[in-house]
């Protein structure tokens, strides 16, 4: 029966190309749908990205950090004693896109927050052997002149509360407003980083309303707990 | 499959796609040993954005898997189709399109990706604009697939076009639902036009991502590459297929199960539980498909095994089939969870893909160039002896790379784990990187010995083309212009 029904379609592309179709879309919708509106529930106290958090992890995609940090932490003794808590589905809500990686060139970074100082991080990326020697990590000295693009994170903010609603400007949700409020709040948060941190560079441009792309970034990373 | 077809075949555009599958392979491979060598040395990244790993890595998988496979996927179709289907090239003016739109989104792809323009999900960096050029290139090859199928001689379609259909019609799939994104600045108004920010989010993202990862394996790295074994071997060895059952079983058990094994990149993550397991099963059960497959290329051979020691296009085709039967039962191995609980996030997957990618992928098409090349410019192949070399310094090259890449993983996952005496962690981060320049730097070698093979292949095609009669030559001018 089979081969009769093979033969027939062989010989009929387009109910061919029907067929494949129909046997290949069926494993993703198992897969993908049934649990979709669970896994998109944020975890109690989970909230989105402030507007300079939202800054630097915008610089972490730049960068494609993700292609030697993970930010998923597996449920085993040996990781959770390396990297924290393992991680739950409703830390990620308010991830687009997910950075979970799937290669460990460096460490894991979902919690590097709670390990990890502003002085740290600025050193790091201006010389990694700095504090970490023996590493192959590069260093990032164009983090320190270039400025955040607080616009396009703006922009990033507003669609996701539009679109997903993602609760911006909610009671005891991080602020949006308009984009000036935006770039106010940003300069806000910058002010404790900039402060810990030694560059000339960075502090000067500070003094002017600049922040620069490091700030954000090490922004993005000190909210990673 | 081979009576003569009274019309003569336009290879125009397969030449235009084999030559740009040199070209993007050159470029793809020497970005891949570079940053390969800035692992093992990582002085190479020179503090510079555009020559640092971070913004190369993207650059390496897209120039090859996009550029390299790509070109040689549709340059195979271009020649495969009008012999099989045994009908003329139609819509020359729309495949010369798709070659010209295809190198140019190569280009612009890359010039992105330098500037640090990517969406960060693996093998779908590209942005929306980009991923608009991408979906039209895409329906253009489709397009054309459609119009030969329709135009076609042969009744029956040959395994290889059912081969080539599955690919058109996954990849199109997968790649539209997991590059679901929406642009902000049409939002906001504000902000880069090029940015766009995901249609899932978290866990969801993650599981539509490998649902398209793993698949754009399967159906960019496999099912072609099938398509053109069961084409390039019967044609080599001058024999048919050795089971008509066992491809049609294999073929639509592979495209059935391929699509549920996405989540055995996700095991012991926040997906769901019963997703991994799933994952997992038909990751196992897919050795079934894969290997009948293998089984059938391999058996195709048949009697013909003493043309081993003088062809060496049957070489790598040979070899390329071993590498797909070797990298897929690895590949099923690393899905079991107490083996990817080890080998997650470390250099033996990065090991597995190249066993796939070096192996199978760029042998095959290799093989398939120097088939068709020496048919389409009506000329020899300029040396076999320098054939022979390359196939032997490549297969060293392969040697090297996946032996260092293992023991590199296993000793990564290993020091991972490793506790003293007391339970607690033995290594830190740091000492685990120390521990493993070496193996970069033999998967270093690995590279470089590939990237030299392939370099001697593209002199050996070049000379082969510059044999070429004068008349054969006209036409090829245009499309290189692209």
């Amino acid at each position: 029966m089979f081969k009769a029904l093979f033969h027939a379609i062989e010989r009929r592309p387009f109910w061919f190309g029907g067929a494949i179709f129909a046997l290949i879309v069926i494993g993703g919708i198992v897969e993908v749908i049934p649990s979709f509106f669970e896994n998109s529930r944020p975890i109690q106290g989970e909230q989105p990205y402030t507007a300079l958090q939202l800054t630097g992890r915008q610089v972490y995609i730049q960068e494609s950090c993700n292609a030697c940090h993970s930010q998923l932490i597996r449920p085993f003794k040996a990781e959770t004693d390396r990297y924290g808590a393992f991680s739950k589905s409703g830390e990620y809500a308010y991830d687009r896109p997910f950075l979970w990686g799937s290669k460990r060139t460096g460490p894991d970074l979902l919690r590097v927050g709670n390990y990890r100082t502003t002085d740290w991080h600025e050193a790091h990326f201006e010389r990694s052997s700095s504090v970490s020697p023996g590493t192959n990590m590069p260093n990032f000295p164009w983090l320190f002149e270039e400025p955040a693009d607080l616009e396009t994170a703006f922009a990033e903010m507003l669609t996701v509360k539009q679109v997903y609603n993602v609760p911006y400007d909610q009671p005891g949700q991080p602020p949006l407003g308009d984009l000036e409020q935006m770039k106010q709040n940003a300069l806000r948060e910058a002010e404790p980083i900039v402060a810990a941190m030694k560059s000339r560079q960075v502090k000067e441009a500070f003094a002017q309303g600049e922040i620069k792309q490091v700030v954000a970034l090490i922004a993005y990373l000190n909210s990673l707990k | 499959m081979s009576q003569t077809v009274p019309n003569e075949y336009d290879y125009s555009v397969a030449k235009g796609f084999v030559l740009s599958a040199l070209v993007w392979g050159v470029v793809g491979m020497s970005v891949g040993l570079w940053i390969a060598l800035e692992l093992a040395f990582p002085v190479l990244n020179f503090d510079l954005p555009y020559l640092s790993f971070n913004r190369l890595r993207p650059i390496h998988t897209n120039a090859v898997i996009y550029g390299f496979t790509l070109s040689g996927i549709f340059s195979t179709w271009y020649y495969v189709s009008q012999r099989v289907l045994r009908v003329p090239m139609v819509l020359p003016g729309l495949a010369k399109f798709h070659l010209v739109i295809y190198n140019l989104l190569l280009a612009l792809g890359a010039l992105s990706l330098f500037l640090g323009v990517t969406s960060s999900k693996e093998y779908a960096e590209l942005q929306w604009p980009l991923d608009i050029l991408v979906v039209v290139m895409w329906l253009t090859w489709g397009a054309h697939i459609f119009a030969m199928v329709g135009a076609r001689r042969e009744k029956t379609l040959y395994v290889s076009i059912w081969y080539y259909m599955a690919s058109f019609l996954g990849v199109g799939m997968l790649y539209l639902f997991n590059n679901f994104a929406i642009p902000t600045r049409l939002i906001a108004g504000t902000g880069s036009w090029l940015h766009a920010v995901s249609g899932y989010a978290g866990t969801n993202d993650a599981n539509v991502q490998w649902w398209f990862g793993h698949n754009a394996v399967a159906f960019v790295l496999t099912v072609p590459i099938i398509a053109m074994a069961y084409y390039f071997i019967p044609k080599q060895v001058n024999q048919p297929v050795y089971s008509y059952k066992l491809s049609l079983w294999s073929f639509w058990g592979l495209i059935f199960l391929y699509l549920w094994a996405g989540p055995h990149h996700l095991l012991y993550s926040t997906v769901p539980d019963w997703v991994q397991t799933l994952g997992m099963l038909f990751s196992i059960v897919l050795i079934l498909p894969s290997w009948g497959s293998m089984i059938n290329m391999m058996m195709t051979v048949k009697g013909k095994w003493e043309q081993l020691k003088t062809d060496p296009v049957l070489k790598f085709l040979v070899v390329g089939s071993t590498f797909y039967g070797f990298a897929t039962l690895e590949g099923s191995t690393q899905a079991i969870k107490s083996v990817n609980a080890l080998a997650h996030f470390t250099d033996w997957i990065v090991g597995h893909v190249h066993n796939g990618a070096l192996g199978w992928v760029a042998f095959t098409i290799i093989a398939a160039i120097y088939h068709m090349v020496p048919r389409m410019w009506k000329t020899e192949l300029h040396s076999i002896k320098l054939a022979t070399t390359q196939f032997w310094v490549q297969s060293l090259g392969i040697v090297f790379y996946f032996s260092s890449m293992w023991v590199a993983g296993i000793t990564q996952g290993m020091m991972w784990r490793a506790t003293d005496q007391y339970g607690n962690l033995a290594y830190s981060f740091l000492d685990t990187v120390r521990a493993l320049y070496p193996y970069w730097a033999m998967r270093g070698i690995g590279g470089a010995l590939f990237l030299g093979g392939f370099v001697l292949f593209v002199y050996n095609i070049v000379k082969t083309i510059n044999s070429a009669p004068k008349a054969a030559m006209a036409t090829v001018a245009e499309p290189l212009s692209a």
